[in-house]
């Protein structure tokens, strides 16, 4: 099996892109990726995304991407051959929010079995074309459409069923998920990319507006535009003059649960996220409290309190402390959403464990300004689909500088 | 309009009918033929009682498109008294407040219209304050 290292990342900000369609959103990033990666072109492409058919009535996006990417078989110049004009191999991959994880891990495995020198992983994700309703309906055909679906259920009414027996079981003050919020936006003053970038206080939180009880607005990660893309490679076919210091991918997993939340055993204990995380510990070789930097899915707050606690970094029922104490702060014991989290950097859906790959390597190749982890070596990213019904988690490692 | 898949799920809808493990006697809904608490084959029909009590809920106000006109509403993950857990829309409330543990029965209520203005009604299980 080969070592994967990262070659190129990019990113565009997480907002309202109206001007800008899905796939040139794709696009602007492949090609960024390429030119920090020094032109090295990949030879397969692995797309993240969640609501493309949906919401922009646009399946295929592998094709779609290659495509307008300008993703080229050979070197696009003899166009008298077909095989100059066909483009590489390239499939969308989808878990719900974990798309992007999903597609990282494809990636990753394309190159470790060494089926593939160059790998290029892009998340996107196109919410504001449609508004309202429909985007809600669109978010639900990640539930069980049988079971949940049709019932009205939405993927925030989840959430705040979990937020609420969560409070009821372990006896949880009513703002004890504020710490997420507060953490999210501080770091996220820091990001230019992120979507909100002003600090908030336990104020905002208490006179935030309810939204789905016992969530407010402030429990809810924004849904809006982004894309992100890594180029994936082996180290001896870096370029020569390649200068970033250099990051693997030191372990990749994903593990599933119940579709339903209903069909759990115990609703509020994440165990596909528990078993990723301890098969990627396990396969990089390391303990949890070497991890510098976690990088969790906090499309919900009550979701990242879980996922602290299905990580081990707490126990069960506990895991909203290490927020209100500010433990996951820049200079906590784990720091997370180091850049913002989806709550404050935005939630580009299906793209953003790619974005979380994006950030996780700007953090250990120290790119990240006011919120460098000073001495970072070591970063942990998971994304979720649903509940945690897909959970992938990947390790990233600093290896030279 | 998805006539076929939701004539697929009557049982399901208007009666409850999981399955129960012949092996473990454990009682399973959704029915999926595997019992996900001993891994033997599980195709024996089980009705449930349909009464149970609330484990969570919460109020919707932003619906998806085809509850929209519905909105606000409250969902809830019922825990029926054989054992499993159900989602479902919590209904006849009136100005009762929902508590965790409220016991509950089942009902069949009108879930949402299929398509549009022309298309059929689909109606299932909600709950309702146990009488």
């Amino acid at each position: 099996m080969n070592d994967v290292v990262i070659a190129g990342i990019a990113q565009t900000p997480v907002g309202e892109h109206w001007e800008v369609s899905l796939r040139s959103l794709a696009v602007k990033v492949m090609l960024a990726a390429i030119k920090d990666a020094g032109g090295l072109r990949p030879q397969a492409l692995y797309v993240g995304n969640m609501l493309g058919a949906t919401l922009s009535h646009q399946a295929h996006l592998g094709a779609l991407l290659a495509d307008f990417g300008g993703l080229h078989l050979g070197d696009g110049k003899d166009q008298k051959h077909p095989e100059q004009r066909a483009g590489i191999e390239a499939e969308t991959v989808e878990a719900g929010g974990a798309s992007g994880g999903a597609a990282l891990r494809q990636g990753y495995m394309a190159v470790a079995s060494g089926l593939v020198d160059v790998a290029m992983v892009v998340g996107v994700e196109k919410f504001t074309d449609v508004v309202g309703a429909e985007v809600e309906a669109a978010l639900a055909t990640v539930t069980d459409g049988d079971f949940e679906a049709i019932q009205g259920l939405t993927t925030t009414a989840q959430a705040a069923m979990l937020a609420r027996r969560y409070m009821h079981e372990f006896n949880m003050p009513v703002d004890g998920l504020a710490g997420f919020a507060l953490t999210a936006h501080a770091n996220a003053a820091g990001n230019k990319n992120a979507m909100f970038r002003k600090a908030i206080s336990l104020e905002a939180y208490h006179k935030a507006e309810p939204v789905s009880d016992p969530l407010n607005m402030f429990d809810v990660a924004p849904n809006a535009d982004g894309a992100a893309a890594l180029i994936l490679t082996r180290a001896e076919l870096l370029p020569k003059d390649f200068s970033h210091p250099l990051v693997r991918i030191a372990a990749s997993a994903n593990a599933s649960d119940t579709m339903g939340l209903h069909n759990r055993a115990d609703p509020l204990w994440f165990a596909a996220a528990q078993v990723s995380v301890e098969q990627a510990l396990r396969k990089a070789g390391l303990q949890r409290e070497q991890v510098d930097l976690f990088e969790y899915h906090d499309a919900y707050s009550i979701h990242a309190a879980l996922s602290l606690e299905a990580a081990g970094f707490a126990p069960a029922g506990q895991g909203w402390k290490l927020a209100a104490d500010g433990s996951i702060g820049l200079t906590g014991q784990i720091p997370c959403a180091t850049l913002g989290g989806s709550k404050a950097r935005g939630n580009p859906g299906g793209a953003t464990g790619v974005y979380q790959a994006v950030e996780a390597a700007s953090q250990l190749q120290g790119r990240a300004g006011s919120n460098q982890i000073a001495g970072a070596k070591i970063a942990m990213i998971q994304c979720l689909g649903g509940p945690a019904a897909t959970a992938v988690t990947h390790i990233l490692e600093k290896v030279r500088n | 309009m998805e006539i076929a898949r939701h004539w697929r799920l009557k049982q399901q809808r208007y009666g409850l009918v999981g399955e129960v493990c012949p092996h473990c006697l454990a009682k399973i809904f959704p029915p999926r033929d595997v019992c996900p608490n001993c891994g033997g084959e599980a195709k024996t029909a089980f009705a449930f009682s349909g009464k149970g009590e609330v484990f969570s809920y919460t109020t919707i106000y932003e619906a998806p498109a085809g509850f929209d006109d519905t909105a606000p509403y409250t969902v809830a993950l019922v825990k029926l008294e054989e054992g499993p857990l159900v989602t479902a829309q919590l209904t006849d409330l009136g100005s009762q407040p929902v508590e965790i543990g409220m016991p509950v029965e089942m009902v069949t209520r009108r879930l949402r219209q299929d398509g549009d203005e022309r298309g059929m009604l689909i109606y299932g299980y909600k709950f309702r304050p146990r009488l």
